[in-house]
């Protein structure tokens, strides 16, 4: 078959970290005009393969040609120059400039050195309206939550070096884990850029863990497991098993073998109790139970206020209305002390602002939490320290298992996982998850709800909260629908409520 | 993510942050600290107004006064302006303004140069200096503090390479520009109140008007990030070095013009004074955020305390310094109180 000659060309890419390889011999191409998957398990090195091209990371071997011709990338700022953008794995954006400036920073519209700013904001509305985003762009970055920031940064990496005819135009366009904290109509509305880019001839990178989308947008896909290629193929000559098959470089097992867990629809007593809870601009007043081990999935759309009416519950946010109670006491919840006090512990879907300390080991970050509650005057003590920290980091399956790891180096996956260790350490009576499995790779994420299964058979209450309806279905004893910040319905779970239910709960706002 | 069916509610739906409360959004914006700065300002004002009548504090020239008498302090501090807003810090800029002071009067009295010949030395020579602290900082990856910190005592060391005594200036040029004034009808100001606010006013215009100053709040706000968004990050720093080093040189000339000698102890511990100002002006150490017109009210604020005290007459200096360590320790918590608020 005459294949058009490659846009990129990556061949024999090496790059190493102390005591890492990340990538060894690592070969790569990409075509105009195509989407292509790079997949692989949390860790296999699709970041780092990433940032090796865009100049982030110097490479320690091999050649990288662009449109036929050898380049060295030196940093992100030439890798643009070349037309390549990129939106890195965590939302990289100054959180303290306005949305629109997050779009146009580098590249304002200026006359004669002066930055046109009425030209900018009207610009970047039109950028962001046509994403079908309903934002005020001159309000900071900050005010916005995460999936709002994520497809702010797809805004701007799709305006990079076009426009205003400086750059030489996207020719590549790199999208790491572009997807993680999207719902399903941000998705559907990315994709449709994407075609609509596929078509000009820009040549996409798109790495995501979730199969489907895999199949529903990418035309070829390249495989890597441990840093090393495993393969490059057509999407359409591979299947899913055969894909997880390349990546895990075993056989999964059935998936869906917790599917059965036991649905105890008369499980224990109370545990908490909020009545009339709510908060001006965030959710309305809401009435909720959550009994001992039952777990409450939290399904509605983006910014529905799922996220919202976790941080009430955590006292993250304070309330202006209603009262909670748990385990028969009145909380405050005027701070989340008083929720950690309570038992309650909260997994944030923004790890890197609210979750991680970079700079410090694996170890010292899964304690954190449990050092915290017991006070810093306690230590614990050093072997049971140890074991309780090995014992997390099999269960979960962190990669390097290796508990002086600086969390800062790990991949985005296994930071995740980090995160979710940290919180389960503390044994809460009722654990909040807002979307733990974002950004972890298939083989993970049923360890991780199994792990949740588990749990609320030994009696944990769990709020889980997930873009993916499916995971929500599959672990929740109840489900919780959000529409517009408000809680518009409880539905008992059972064998006849399907996604498809639930989906017309959150169009129609009721349950029949 | 399968769920093929599409939600019918997309439109309305997708509207993911309400708009937060009136009272949020105004703890929330980022001028309330500059107004907070300029409202006491006023109420000091109004306080020295009804306190001192009688004792000629309203005549305009006691405002004016204030810009006579601190613009020096806030050129510097325009300059510390660019270095914390882009997260650093620069403690050599008292050294920078006393070096200058001593490398002018010795030029001029002792190898009889020009005024107009030595003005563009002494400028380039504190543009550089800053830029090599910015270079150190940016491609050794060392702490902002300690670089500057080492150029705090090296600028220090060299006013005494210069001379170890004082050098009181006589050229006709200086004295005739340090009398000079601009009259406003209802009071007069100095040349170097004017040089201070058209320094104001162009740092204005270039953060909030040029794609550099819009790259140093960048950086303030997440470095690692405006790398991986491609901004020249390591340009911009030492670009904001270099810009504090010319600020502090222009603001020493200014103070030669002020006192008219050079002194090796000239401006000790002004840094101190003009990182005050910034912050007092509503900039936060962190950086990222701020305005430059809060450090003019900074200025002013530190400025009207001195002279209020003079006003006063019968207390000693040092209530200056203990005005100043209180009002700073009580914006500092103000800033605490107000970003835990917002991340909250
Ligand atoms: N800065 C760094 N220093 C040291 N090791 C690193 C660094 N960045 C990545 N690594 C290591 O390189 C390997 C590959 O990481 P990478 O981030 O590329 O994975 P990934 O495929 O993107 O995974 P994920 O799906 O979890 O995002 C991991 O073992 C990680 O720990
Ligand atoms: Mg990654």
């Amino acid at each position: 078959m005459a294949e058009p000659r490659p846009v990129l060309e990556m061949a024999g890419i090496v790059k190493e970290f102390p005591g890492v390889r990340a990538l060894s011999d690592v070969d790569f191409r990409l075509f105009p005009g195509e989407i292509h998957a790079l997949m692989g398990e949390n860790g296999a090195g699709k970041s780092t393969l990433i940032k090796v091209l865009t100049g982030v990371y110097s490479l320690d071997g091999g050649t990288i040609t662009l449109d036929g011709r050898s380049v060295r990338i030196a940093s992100p700022l030439q890798a643009q120059q070349a037309g390549i953008s990129t939106v890195y794995q965590e939302v990289n954006l100054c959180p303290n400039l306005s949305v629109a400036e997050n779009i146009f920073i580098g590249r304002e519209p200026t006359r004669m050195g002066r930055i046109q700013w009425k030209r900018l904001r009207r610009e970047a509305a039109e950028l962001v309206d046509r994403l079908g985003l309903d934002i005020d762009v001159s309000a900071p970055l900050s005010s916005y939550p995460l999936a709002v920031q994520q497809l702010v940064a797809i805004v701007r990496s799709l305006n990079t070096g076009a426009g205003d005819g400086e750059g030489p135009g996207t020719k590549v366009l790199i999208l790491d884990e572009p997807t993680s904290s999207l719902d399903r109509d941000e998705v559907l509305q990315l994709f449709a850029l994407m075609r609509r880019l596929k078509e000009e001839g820009v040549a996409i990178l798109f790495v995501s863990h979730f199969l489907d989308q895999i199949y529903e947008v990418c035309d070829r896909m390249t495989v890597l497991r441990n840093g090393t290629l495993v393969g490059e193929h057509m999407v359409s000559d591979l299947d899913q098993v055969g894909l997880v098959q390349l990546m895990l470089g075993k056989a999964m097992g059935q998936l869906d073998e917790l599917h059965e867990h036991q649905l105890r629809s008369d499980a224990g007593d109370t545990l908490v109790q909020a009545d009339g809870l709510g908060r001006t601009g965030g959710i309305a007043p809401f009435d909720l139970e959550i009994r001992k081990g039952e777990v409450i999935g939290l399904a509605g759309l983006l910014g529905s206020g799922r996220t919202e009416l976790a941080r009430l519950l955590f006292g993250a946010d304070q309330p202006d209305t209603g009262k909670v109670t748990i385990g028969g006491r009145r909380v405050s919840m005027s701070a989340p002390n008083d929720a950690i006090g309570a038992g309650v512990a909260f997994c944030s879907e923004n790890r890197k602002s609210e979750g991680l300390v970079p700079d410090l080991t694996v170890r010292e970050n899964i304690i954190l939490a449990l050092q915290a509650s017991r006070g810093w005057t306690r230590p614990i003590p050093v072997a049971q320290r140890d074991e309780l920290v090995a014992k997390y980091i099999k269960a979960l399956d962190i990669r390097p298992a290796n508990p002086e790891a600086r969390v800062g180096q790990l991949s985005g996956g296994n930071q995740q996982k980090v995160l979710l260790a940290r919180w389960l350490i503390t044994q809460p009576k009722l654990l909040i998850l807002d979307e733990p499995t974002r950004g972890i790779d298939i083989g993970a994420k049923a360890e991780i709800q199994k792990l949740v299964v588990s749990l609320s058979e030994e009696g944990m209450s769990v709020l889980y909260i997930a873009a993916e309806l499916e995971e929500v279905l599959r672990l929740s004893h109840t489900i919780g629908v959000l529409r517009d910040r408000r809680l518009v319905a409880q539905i008992a779970n059972g064998p006849e409520i399907t996604t498809s239910r639930i989906l017309e709960t959150i169009a129609s706002g009721e349950h029949q | 993510m399968s769920a093929t069916t599409q939600s019918p509610t997309a439109s309305d739906s997708r509207t993911p942050s309400s708009s937060p409360s009136r009272a949020a959004r105004l703890l929330g914006d980022r001028r309330l600290p500059v107004a907070v700065t300029a409202l006491l300002f006023l109420l000091m004002y109004g306080g020295g107004l009804a306190r001192y009548q009688y004792y000629g504090f309203a005549e305009p020239q006691v405002f004016l006064n204030l810009f006579i008498d601190n613009g020096y302090l806030l050129v510097a501090a325009v300059g510390v302006t660019f270095v914390i807003l882009s997260g650093g810090i620069d403690l050599s800029v008292g050294s920078m303004i006393g070096f200058t002071t001593m490398f002018t009067a010795w030029l001029v009295e002792r190898q009889g140069l020009p005024l107009l010949v030595v003005v563009p030395m002494a400028l380039a020579v504190g543009a550089f200096g800053g830029f090599l602290m910015g270079y150190v900082i940016h491609n050794f990856e060392i702490q902002p503090f300690i670089v500057t910190l080492a150029g705090l005592f090296l600028f220090r060391g060299l006013c005494l390479v210069i001379s170890k005594e004082s050098i009181s200036i006589s050229d006709s040029t200086v004295s005739s520009m340090a009398q000079a004034q601009a009259s406003l009808g209802v009071g007069f100001l100095s040349i170097g109140a004017i040089v201070s606010l058209v320094v104001l006013a162009v740092a204005f215009y270039v953060l909030h008007y040029t794609r550099f100053g819009r790259r140093v709040y960048a950086i303030g706000g997440n470095e690692q990030s405006a790398m991986l968004m491609g901004l020249p990050q390591g340009g911009t720093k030492i670009a904001v070095y270099t810009v504090s080093g010319f600020c502090s040189a222009l603001a020493g000339l200014l103070f030669t013009l002020y006192i008219q000698s050079g002194d090796p102890l000239h401006a000790t511990g002004m840094e101190l004074d003009a990182i005050a100002a910034v912050v007092i002006g509503g900039t936060l150490l962190t950086g990222g955020s701020g305005y430059v017109l809060g450090t003019l009210f900074g200025v002013l604020v530190l400025g009207l305390i001195k002279s209020i005290i003079q006003f006063e007459g019968t207390l000693s200096s040092w209530w200056t310094k203990i005005a100043t360590g209180v009002l700073l320790c009580t914006f500092i918590l103000v800033q605490r109180f107000m970003t835990t608020r917002k991340k909250a």
